[in-house]
This record gives C-alpha cells, sequence and structure tokens, in this order.
C-alpha cells in the first residue's frame, strides 16, 4: 500500500469515529467557533466604521484645510482665502461656477435614541455646490432645504441613532430653531451622520460671518488633483492644506479604528490560547483513546507520517468546522448591526453598521485552521511514537 | 479534610489534562480582568465622581466656549462653595500619536476642586512662580519620562501659535499624583493667565466651569439656579453632575457595557464547554473506581462533594492565577496610557471574578457528580472501563 492511500485509510478511519467521540470533537470545535465569532465581531465594528469613513469620496474629491489644522473643527478659512481657492484651476464648472462648497462644521448636543443621553451631532453648513460635489447624496424623504432658511435635512444615519429628527420635526440650537425638511443618504459615506444646511444660514447663527472651515471641490479629473494642489500650496497668499477626500477621511478614521482593532485582536488572541489549550486536551483525548487502535495499524505496516498527517487532518476538519460556524454565526448576529460611537479626532458621532466582511470571515477561518493544526500537532507526534508493543498490550 | 489527598491524586493521574483545563480557565480569568479593566477606563469617570461636583457647560455643545466672567457670576450663586474653569487645550507633542490632554486651569483653586489630586508643596510654590509653568500627572510622566524643569513644547490645532512664538513652551513644575483609584493622571495641566495672555484668538473664553455645591443634596438644584441664572443670554449653560457629565460622554463612545457582556458570555460559555466536557470525561474514566469507593461505605453525599471539590480545585487553582497575573500586571504600570488612561483592575472584578470562579467549579462539576452520586453500585463494579 502506498503512503497516500495509507493516509487516506486512516484519515477516513478516523473522521468516521469522530461520532463515538461526540463530547470532546464538539467541545473543541465550539471552542474554535468562540474564537472566530469573537474575532469576527469585534473586527467588524472597526470594519464597519473604515466603511462608512472612506465609502464617500471619489478620487476627484478635494478638501482643503488650514495649513497646521488637523480636523474641520480646528480649521478656518476666510472670504477672501475660499474666493482664492474657488478660482484655482482644475475645479470643475457647471453653469451655476465653480464647483466647490465653502462648509462650517459644528456641532450640537442632541440625546441619543438608544440611551437618551446627548451626544455630539455634527451640524454642517454646506454651500449650494455642495450636492454637485459630493455626488452621492439622495434624498430619501421630503426635500432638500432652501437657501437662506433655517431649514435643515437630516443623514440617514444620524436620523436613525438620534431622537428629535424625523421630518416635521423642529430642533432648537441656542436662539435659532431649524425646521427639518428632508432625510438623505450618501452611498452609506461619513455625510449619512450629519445634519446639513445652507452655511449662509449657519453663519450668522454661530458668530462666524467672517469665514468657513474647509472648502470641497469637484475637480474636472482624478489627474487634476496634483496641479490643483501645487497651485494653492504655492500661492503665497493662501496658507492651506489640500487632501483628496477619501485619504482625508480615511486619515480621520485611523485612530479609532486602530484603538478597536487592537482590543479586538487582544481579546481574539487570549481567546485563542483558551481555545488551543481545549483543542489539545480534545486531540490527547483522541489519541489516547485509539491507542490500540494506532497500535495495531503501526503493527500492520503503517508508517507514523501517515499516522501523524491523519491526526492533523482530523483536528483541522474540526478547527474548520468551528472557524465557519463561529464566523457564520458573527455574520448572524452582527453584520449590518446599526451603531454609532464617537470618532475623537472629529469629537463629533459617526453612525455606522457592523461590516462582516469576506476578508474578516477568511481570516478568521485561517486563524480558526491554525489553531487546528497547533491544537493537533503535539497528540500527533504521541501517536506516532509509541512503542507499538506497550500500547498493544494497554487496556483502553 | 482527609479527603484532599484522594482529591489530589484524582487530579495527578493525568497531569497533561489537568494542566490543560486549568491553563484554558486560567486564561479565560485573565481575559475576564482585563475586559474589566477597559470596561473601567471609560467608566472609572462615573464612579469617582463627586455627587456635590457639577459641571457647567455651553448648551449647545461641549466644544463651545464660555465668556470666563461666568466665574464670579456663578460664584454668587447661593448654594456654592467654589467654581474654577477649565478649556480643552488639544496640545499636540512632536506628532498626533503622542496625544495626552492638556488643560489650562486656575492653579490658585484646582486642587479645591479636585482633591483627589495631590501635589508635592515646593511644586506648588514653583508652579505660583513659573508663568509659563505646568504640572503634569503620574501616567503622563512615566509614559515619556518626563521630570521637574523639563521644558516641553506643544502645538496646538485649537489656539494656533502663541503670541510671538512657534509653538507653547511649558515647563513641569511638579508631578501630580493621585490618592483615588481611577482618577486620571494622564495629563498636563498649565496656568490660564499664561495662556490668556499668549492666545491670539477667543481672549476671555473659557471650556467649561467645575463647580461644587455646599452640600451634594442640593447638587442639582444648584445646576437648576446656574442654567436659569444664563438662561436667554447668547451663552446658556447645561449644569449637570459631575457623574451624569461623565455617564453621557462614555455613552458617546457606545455602549461599551454590553459589549463586553457579550465577549465575556461567548468566553465563559466557550471555557464551560471546553472544561465541562473534560471533567465529565475524566469522571466517566472512573466509574469503576467510583463503584469501589461506594463499595467500600462511601455515602451518595460524599461522592458528590468529593467530585465537586476535584472541579472547584481545577476551577481555582486557574481563575485565581488568572486574576492575580492580571491583577499583576496591571498593578506594575500602566501597558498603554496612550490606549487608555485609566487602567487597572477594580475590586469589585476581583470579587466578582472569585465568585465566577467557584460558580464555574460547581457548574462544571454538577453533572458529572450528580452522574456519580446515581451510580448503582454493583452496575459501576461490573462496567468493564
Amino acid at each position: 500500500m502506498n503512503w497516500l492511500s495509507q493516509i487516506f485509510a486512516i484519515a477516513a478511519f478516523n473522521l468516521r469515529s469522530i461520532p463515538e467521540r461526540k463530547g470532546a470533537a464538539l467541545s473543541a470545535t465550539v471552542g474554535i467557533a468562540g474564537v472566530a465569532a469573537v474575532l469576527v465581531g469585534v473586527l467588524a465594528i472597526a470594519q464597519g466604521f473604515r466603511r462608512s469613513m472612506t465609502a464617500s469620496g471619489t478620487p476627484d474629491t478635494a478638501i482643503i484645510l488650514r495649513a497646521g489644522a488637523d480636523s474641520e473643527m480646528t480649521s478656518s478659512l476666510s472670504r477672501d482665502e475660499i474666493r482664492l481657492i474657488s478660482d484655482a484651476p482644475g475645479i470643475a464648472r457647471d453653469t451655476s461656477g465653480a464647483m466647490a462648497s465653502a462648509e462650517l462644521f459644528v456641532i450640537i448636543d442632541l440625546p441619543k435614541r438608544s440611551t437618551g443621553t446627548s451626544a455630539n451631532v455634527p451640524l454642517r453648513g454646506v454651500g449650494s455646490a455642495a450636492f454637485e460635489v459630493r455626488g452621492d447624496i439622495t434624498m430619501v424623504q421630503g426635500r432638500r432645504f432652501e437657501l437662506g432658511r433655517n431649514e435643515v435635512i437630516v443623514g440617514a444615519g444620524a436620523a436613525r441613532a438620534f431622537a428629535g429628527l424625523d421630518v416635521g420635526q423642529r430642533i432648537k440650537i441656542g436662539m435659532n430653531t431649524w425646521d427639518i425638511v428632508g432625510t438623505f443618504t450618501a452611498g452609506g459615506g461619513l455625510a449619512e451622520s450629519e445634519i446639513w444646511t445652507d452655511a449662509a444660514v449657519l453663519q450668522p447663527a454661530y458668530n462666524r460671518p467672517e469665514g468657513c472651515q474647509s472648502v470641497y471641490a469637484k475637480l474636472t479629473s482624478p489627474e487634476a488633483y496634483d496641479a490643483f494642489k501645487d497651485a494653492l500650496t504655492t500661492n503665497p497668499q493662501l496658507k492651506v492644506k489640500v487632501g483628496r477626500l477619501s485619504e482625508h477621511y480615511a486619515e480621520q478614521s485611523t485612530a479609532t479604528t486602530d484603538f478597536i482593532t487592537t482590543i479586538g485582536v487582544f481579546i481574539a488572541s487570549m481567546m485563542a490560547l483558551g481555545a488551543l489549550f481545549g483543542a489539545l486536551n480534545t486531540m490527547y483525548g483522541a489519541v489516547a483513546a485509539r491507542t490500540r487502535e494506532i497500535a495495531t495499524l503501526r503493527a500492520l505496516g503503517f508508517g507514523s507520517g501517515p499516522v501523524i498527517i491523519s491526526v492533523l487532518t482530523e483536528s483541522l476538519v474540526l478547527a474548520l468546522i468551528g472557524g465557519l460556524v463561529g464566523a457564520g454565526l458573527a455574520y448572524a448576529a452582527f453584520d449590518g448591526y446599526q451603531a454609532a460611537t464617537m470618532n475623537f479626532q472629529t469629537f463629533s458621532q459617526v453612525t455606522f453598521a457592523f461590516a462582516v466582511t469576506a476578508p474578516l470571515v477568511f481570516t478568521a477561518v485561517i486563524g480558526a485552521a491554525a489553531l487546528g493544526l497547533i491544537g493537533g500537532l503535539l497528540p500527533a507526534f504521541r501517536a506516532a511514537r509509541m512503542p507499538i508493543a506497550a500500547a498493544l498490550r494497554e487496556s483502553a | 479534610m482527609k479527603y484532599l489527598g484522594l482529591i489530589w491524586s484524582n487530579l495527578k493521574r493525568r497531569k497533561l489534562r489537568t494542566t490543560l483545563t486549568v491553563l484554558s480557565i486560567f486564561v479565560a480569568f485573565l481575559l475576564f480582568a482585563f475586559l474589566f479593566a477597559i470596561k473601567e477606563a471609560f467608566t472609572a469617570g462615573v464612579r469617582i465622581a463627586d455627587a456635590d461636583r457639577l459641571i457647567v457647560r455651553h448648551k449647545v455643545s461641549l466644544i463651545q466656549t464660555l465668556p470666563v466672567s461666568y466665574t464670579q457670576r456663578i460664584a454668587n450663586i447661593p448654594g456654592i462653595e467654589a467654581v474654577t474653569h477649565m478649556t480643552w487645550f488639544g496640545g499636540i507633542y512632536q506628532e498626533p500619536k503622542n496625544f495626552f490632554a492638556s488643560m489650562p486651569v486656575l492653579p490658585e483653586n484646582f486642587f479645591d476642586l479636585y482633591p483627589e489630586y495631590s501635589l508635592p508643596a515646593e511644586a506648588t510654590v514653583l508652579w505660583a512662580k513659573t508663568r509659563n509653568g505646568a504640572i503634569i500627572g503620574r501616567v503622563l510622566a512615566d509614559r515619556f519620562k518626563w521630570k521637574v524643569g523639563d521644558r516641553i513644547p506643544l502645538t496646538s490645532p485649537i489656539w494656533g501659535e502663541p503670541k510671538g512664538a512657534t509653538a507653547w513652551e511649558f515647563e513641569v513644575c511638579g508631578i501630580f499624583d493621585t490618592t483615588k483609584k481611577g482618577a486620571d493622571t494622564s495629563g498636563l495641566y498649565f496656568r490660564y493667565d499664561f495662556f490668556d495672555e499668549a492666545r491670539e484668538r477667543g481672549k476671555g473664553e473659557v471650556g467649561w466651569f467645575t463647580v461644587r455645591a455646599h452640600d451634594a443634596k442640593d447638587a442639582a438644584a444648584v445646576a437648576e439656579k446656574i442654567d436659569a441664572e444664563f438662561a436667554n443670554s447668547p451663552y446658556e449653560t447645561k449644569a449637570e453632575p459631575e457623574g451624569a457629565f461623565a455617564a453621557g460622554f462614555a455613552q458617546q463612545v457606545g455602549d461599551i457595557g454590553a459589549i463586553m457582556v457579550a465577549v465575556l458570555s461567548a468566553v465563559f460559555f466557550t471555557i464551560l464547554l471546553v472544561a465541562g466536557n473534560t471533567m465529565s470525561q475524566s469522571v466517566r474514566e472512573r466509574t469503576e473506581e467510583l463503584g469501589v469507593l461506594k463499595a467500600m461505605g462511601f455515602s451518595n453525599g460524599l461522592i458528590l462533594v468529593l467530585v465537586l471539590a476535584e472541579s472547584c480545585v481545577i476551577a481555582v487553582l486557574g481563575g485565581v492565577a488568572g486574576l492575580a497575573l492580571a491583577w499583576g500586571i496591571l498593578q506594575a504600570g500602566n501597558p498603554a496610557p496612550a490606549l487608555l488612561p485609566v487602567f487597572y483592575v477594580p475590586n469589585q472584578a476581583l470579587t466578582t471574578g472569585a465568585v465566577l470562579v467557584i460558580a464555574l467549579g460547581i457548574v462544571v462539576g454538577a453533572l458529572p457528580a450528580l452522574a456519580a452520586m446515581r451510580l448503582r453500585t454493583a452496575e459501576a463494579l461490573r462496567r468493564n472501563g
């Protein structure tokens, strides 16, 4: 009998005998499923957050902030600066002029629907070109705000997460009252966490008649970006920093995603260690329970290689089942789960949906397989090294 | 007690299996203690809040500033013992990833409002003499190895450059410690008079006020009085007890408590199953022996206790070691000050953990123990392995 068919013979024999050791096999599988579920669950939070931060921003959209500012919150641009930026080469133009939107970003206190505690909800004043610049804003209810009026539209995420943001309701901010006239989506992007209004109305309400905080601009093409950036940064009248919108948002999300990922990986590795001990126990048990069978096979002329590989195959199969079950459970439980958290870089709430992505599931299954291999390795060698004569004598 | 030897030899019979089970329980409780510490990092502010301390901020949002002149107006409100103010400075040391909290404060009464912090007397004197002086918390001092006399240049995206300089340079006058477990010592505080003179925008504006009421019972009433005082002004306020403020802030991050409970349930369910299976397997293997014990006159109750004791010993060995190691690691110093400024295992976690250890031992041992108790002696003896 050749080596390969030996492996198949023993492996099939092992796998067929799993039902006889249901308890042990199940506990190893469940242990690994638990690890996979927690890993996928926690990383799905980071993935979802990142996705909502980076979904917006095509490569031909740029954001301009004051030099030295680390977010819109700490930036400010004067009226003159905004005009110089709008005149820069590379900005797309339509009948109503440059496709550039000067924006104001402030925070208002609104209660979270889930807890009733107050949260920092971003309120954005936009220019009339904002809808064309973003390109992905779709009204799902009501209409857009009218320029010059105290009207706001609410992102779908914000409307879901915070109380009092339904169309027809009013919000009172300081001395001003605003009518909610619509709800919008933005391709799952960051704008869905925000409330939008006309910048020109927001400026006096926030004592900022002198200017705005940022300019969002649509470029003629993605390739026009470098020339556009050079034109602005070399202009001695301007002290600004220019970035692609997608890169800017990705940068703004790093602190939070890194934080969640670090903690998630830490928790999952600790759990993996615990599950590894469980898997080792199971496989040692499996080998111990078959001491006589293995010895018999060896006496019949089966090599130690096939014995090792067959034990590994068994633990690998159990681990893969565990990994798939765990990832599947996490997908069923968490994918699309709506949540909101604070993005510390803008000090404001971001609403997002947990995202169980294919790479995440893949990572979890690979991790489970690794656990299975490590858990099976030592017991496999023990099985192969057993002295045949002594093992045959052993009363099981 | 005379049965300890018996329990011990049973545990030693399959050393490898016992060790692996103990280790998996050890890891579970290590993780348990760390998760509790992470949760505590987010909610410590709520627990350590003084009942008579209030936070007064701009009604629209925390990022909007209030006039410094409110200090006196708040102080004049009846029922208020002391008031101080702080402002978010957002200082960056060299690069953004070195983030820590930095705020201008009023040195003259900062420690009256925050008695949980203590500063050496000579540092207080030095700070009063040094205009650009700053005091730093123990965790921050350890993180960057800063000591008294060091000069720390910070930039602030919020406030820009100070008048006539490219960076805000602070001189460390002292390192403050805390007497209260859970208080945050990861920040840098500097003098408001220096800040207000050097800043080029927003002069005379401050972030929020910390107020102490004469009596904790009146805290809610005092909060209402403060808000009424400034109602219908361009700067309306929202005053609330420190605990409520901290709870709201923690909720902004998300429901940390619920996430931790979910993860812990997954961990315990997993470990329970793995350990439980191993335990019952080891009892099944001994059916014959249990029959012998019964034939020798061991009562059913005693058999139950012996098996339960065995599983409890395993749980205690692993669980206590796990809790102790986590406690020891975090007691020795904060391993991640940049991530979690407050990071320690609260006593409550240790007691809850201890209870869970025993509960785990009993639950895991219960099924095999009951099975062992119900064994019919003759049948057990007959059964061949």
